[in-house]
């Protein structure tokens, strides 16, 4: 067929004529090729339309991190303590941090200067994430090759490549650890999953790389130290012992565990953390198991293997349950920490731990979130369940499984819609892939002539459809029908997931943009004026007050000192702050004496409508600073129940710091036409106090468009 | 009672003339585990009596015994001649993914001993 296609060509390309094998070759690398610049290049909405800069508030101190890796060399950085941030407690960086990202960063940095292509930290930085986004498509395409056919594979990667919920966290500009950590998480699970499959030392090895280079990215490397012994866990209660799941698992867990705890971070919680347990658990139960099997084929007998059975089994769970009882009662091993712990009871967060609660990706998943985020993968995800149920094998357990697990997940924290993404776009690939495969194959059988006789079963495949043929004459054109439809379904999710990717995923967060009166768009770059004019007009060892959100990036951007910034790892610290923005001001400029505060800086939407700003922020400060220090009571910001700013607001509300602050010639203002003079428009309403007067701070700088507002602390006056 | 005893026996008679028929170099392996293990366990006794400071110390010790013989064990099912999954695999091959585990391992202790 293929030979006869090619006859139009001359002769001398009709020599490049490829056998079928060769083609399919061919039509994978370039399908694949075409994938991995296409997860690429979406992912760049926001160079194109801002300019190539970080985005948001955590990746501008894995930014300043990286600088400091690749000005001052790996040792440094490694054991630096950071004196700019936490004012006066300062930051061990090394020992908090995961490192993963910025040696990574680094490394590529390196490598393009050792091949003459002076590129600035910052662009490397920028572009890391799309790059591993296109890197873990081709790992989706092995693993999917690895648990169904290549066919699912190659349907994996193009999935994977465009699927928002990924794409959220990995865009150009957001150099956060996710864009890194999606692409060790897979990598890492591929590698398990074939070391499972095969039984080989040297892919287990391959794997304890992959869990190491993921501990070291990110902080969700718990989930894979919690997945891998679940999933040997169902292993061994289905039956599917084997010891090419020894082999894996065991070299895996030893060398992956020794590994990870080279991070300082990490540290040895492997050993002592309770969430760490179920894999140590597991180890030993399978070191039991092993020894039984091999006891069995020794004793080669029944009865005898019985009571021997008896005896090491209620040996073992003796010992495990007293190991497990003294270990969690006398505090060696510590509990969950709350930040896993509100994933196992979600309502653990709101009541104990308010600086969890209050970040807003931590709030549990809304239904649109799930349609925006996988669009049609939603449905073909339970057919993708059923598929893989249909043919049940080690590898199928494990995608189920992932898929399960972490679907709960994604349901409790809309952060983690991202680590079910790979697998939502795995389980739905085999779904499509083998659906099409069947229709493709329905359209292809000819309809052969009744040879057989209606009672006869031959046996042969295309007899049998011969057969059914017959009985359902339209079965060809059903058959392409469905074609089409899952062609056009394939379409709208592509159509769907660049325009997500377009309208909601690319901005920047630090330059804001809207659309004028006259259509056009306006441009908000308030954040980076404020951070330069700090950086410009303030002394070296200034010390610079604000809300935590903003800490990064005044170290990164306005290079002075801050109190308090977004690692959050010192709830009183913070306390301190939120308590002294919620005082009147005279109690707050005695806290800010005894932290030698120099400036604060409070951001204001209401001139713009700009709705993330500080006074939306403020109850949080409140319930913050009141969970440490009980002088601090919410109810005292509250009209029966109701949070206001206007005429009708608590007395302790219009005449707190952050009001003060926020508010100060807000009064003389008119942003809107027909309103009266100081309306906020992000609340809607007219301030209640508008003739405000401070007495121990003075406005230093206020931006273009009112956003962002830094005022200077007065020295004490002098005793006269 | 009697029963349990002489079940006991059994057992222990069964298995000792099973596990004589080993071929030498799976004994050989199995030596070398019992070692490694007992030298884990000896480290586990001096930690008892001195204490676990400095604990990454300890760990690395501990874990280095425990690794090998781990690792050990996986060569061992891997050039067992009787194992049907493993019937491809030449010998050669498992000793020397059990070489190159093992010098990983040995390397990241060399890195944690401190």
């Amino acid at each position: 067929m293929a030979t006869a296609a090619l006859d139009f060509l001359p002769a001398p390309l009709r020599s490049l004529r490829l056998k079928t094998k060769q083609q399919e070759l061919l039509l994978r690398v370039s399908a694949l090729a075409l994938i991995y610049v296409l997860a690429f290049a979406v992912r760049l909405f926001s160079v194109l339309r801002y300019e190539s800069m970080i985005h948001e508030f955590d990746p501008y101190f894995n930014y300043r991190t990286t600088l400091f890796l690749s000005e001052n060399g790996f040792s440094e950085f490694w054991n630096w303590f950071d004196s700019e941030s936490w004012y006066p407690l300062g930051r061990v960086v090394g020992g908090t941090l995961f490192p993963g990202l910025m040696v990574t960063a680094a490394l590529l940095h390196r490598l393009l200067r050792a091949l003459s292509l002076a590129v600035h930290i910052r662009e490397v930085c920028v572009l890391t994430a799309p790059f591993f986004a296109a890197n873990t498509t081709l790992v989706a395409y092995a693993f999917g090759r690895e648990i169904w056919d290549s066919g699912a594979g190659l349907v994996a990667a193009a999935l994977i490549a465009i699927v928002p919920g990924y794409i959220s966290r990995s865009v150009a500009g957001s150099y956060d650890n996710e864009g890194v950590a999606i692409f060790a998480l897979l990598l890492t699970f591929y590698l398990f999953v074939r070391a499972v499959n095969t039984g080989s030392l040297a892919w287990a090895l391959a794997s304890a790389f992959g869990y190491f280079y993921m501990v070291s990215a990110w902080g969700g490397y718990v989930f894979i130290i919690n997945l891998v012994p679940l999933y040997v866990l169902v292993l061994l209660v289905t039956g599917r012992y084997s010891q090419r799941l020894y082999v894996a698992y065991n070299c895996m867990y030893v060398l992956g565990m020794l590994l990870a705890m080279q991070i300082r971070f990490v540290g040895f919680q492997h050993v002592q953390s309770g969430e760490h347990m179920a894999a140590m658990g597991v180890f030993f139960l399978l070191q039991v198991f092993f020894f039984l099997d091999w006891v069995k084929y020794l004793l080669n007998d029944a009865r005898l293997f019985k009571s021997f059975l008896r005896i090491t089994l209620t040996c073992v769970i003796t010992v495990g349950t007293l190991a497990l009882v003294i270990g969690t009662a006398s505090g060696y091993i510590s509990p969950w920490t709350g930040r896993f712990y509100s994933l196992l009871d979600p309502t653990y967060a709101k009541d104990h731990i308010p600086i969890i609660a209050s970040v807003s990706e931590h709030q549990p998943t809304a239904w649109s979130s799930f349609m925006f985020d996988f669009h049609i993968l939603l449905f073909l995800f339970p057919a993708g369940l059923y598929f893989c149920f249909k043919r049940l094998s080690d590898a199928t357990i494990f995608i189920v499984m992932y898929g399960l697990t972490s679907m709960y997940f994604a349901g409790v924290m809309v952060r983690l819609i991202l680590v079910a993404a790979p697998a939502v776009c795995l389980i739905s690939a085999i779904a499509a892939s083998a659906t099409i495969k069947n229709l493709t194959t329905l359209i292809r059988t000819k309809s052969k002539s009744p040879q057989v006789t209606s009672g006869k079963t031959t046996g042969s495949k295309a007899a049998a459809k011969g057969a059914v043929d017959q009985s359902l004459p339209f079965q060809h054109n059903a058959a392409i029908a469905l074609l089409l439809g899952a062609f056009y379904l394939l379409s709208r999710y592509a159509i769907h997931c660049t325009w997500v990717t377009s309208e909601a995923y690319s901005s920047p967060s630090i330059v804001l943009a809207a659309r004028g009166h006259n259509g056009g768009r306006v441009i908000f770059d308030d954040y980076r004026e404020a951070y330069y004019w700090l950086r410009q007009n303030t002394p070296p060892d200034a010390k610079i007050m604000s809300w935590w959100d903003y800490g990064y990036q005044i170290t990164a951007m306005g290079n002075r000192t801050v109190i308090v910034d977004n690692n959050t790892w010192n709830n009183t610290h913070i306390a301190t702050v939120g308590r002294a923005m919620s005082s009147y001001e005279d109690e707050a400029y005695e806290i800010m004496q005894s932290l030698d505060v120099n400036y604060v800086l409070v951001v204001f939407g209401g001139v713009t409508g700009y709705s993330s700003d500080d006074i939306n922020k403020f109850l949080w400060m409140v319930r913050i600073g009141g969970g440490v220090f009980p002088v601090i009571k919410e109810p005292d910001y509250l009209v029966n129940g109701e949070y206001r700013v206007d005429k009708g607001a608590a007395p302790k509300m219009l005449n707190c710091l952050m009001y003060k602050l926020c508010y100060y010639r807000f009064g003389e203002l008119t942003t809107e036409y027909g309103k009266p003079p100081g309306y906020d428009r992000v609340r809607g309403v007219e301030i209640g106090n508008k003739d405000i007067k401070l007495e121990y701070l003075e406005e230093a700088y206020t931006t273009s468009n009112w956003i962002v507002r830094i005022y200077k602390v007065k020295p004490p006056k002098n005793r006269s | 009672m009697p029963r349990a005893t002489s079940d006991a026996k059994l057992l222990i008679q069964s298995l000792t003339k099973a596990y004589a028929a080993t071929p030498t170099n799976l004994k050989i392996i199995d030596l070398y585990v019992i070692c490694a293990v007992a030298t884990a366990l000896m480290q586990v006794a001096y930690m008892g009596l001195v204490g676990s400071f400095p604990f990454n110390s300890f760990l690395s010790g501990v874990l280095s015994c425990i690794g090998t013989a781990v690792l050990a064990v996986c060569l061992r099912i891997q050039v067992n001649k009787d194992n049907k999954e493993f019937k491809d695999l030449p010998p050669e091959r498992a000793f020397a993914d059990f070489i190159l585990c093992n010098l990983v391992l040995h390397l990241v202790i060399m890195n944690f001993l401190g």
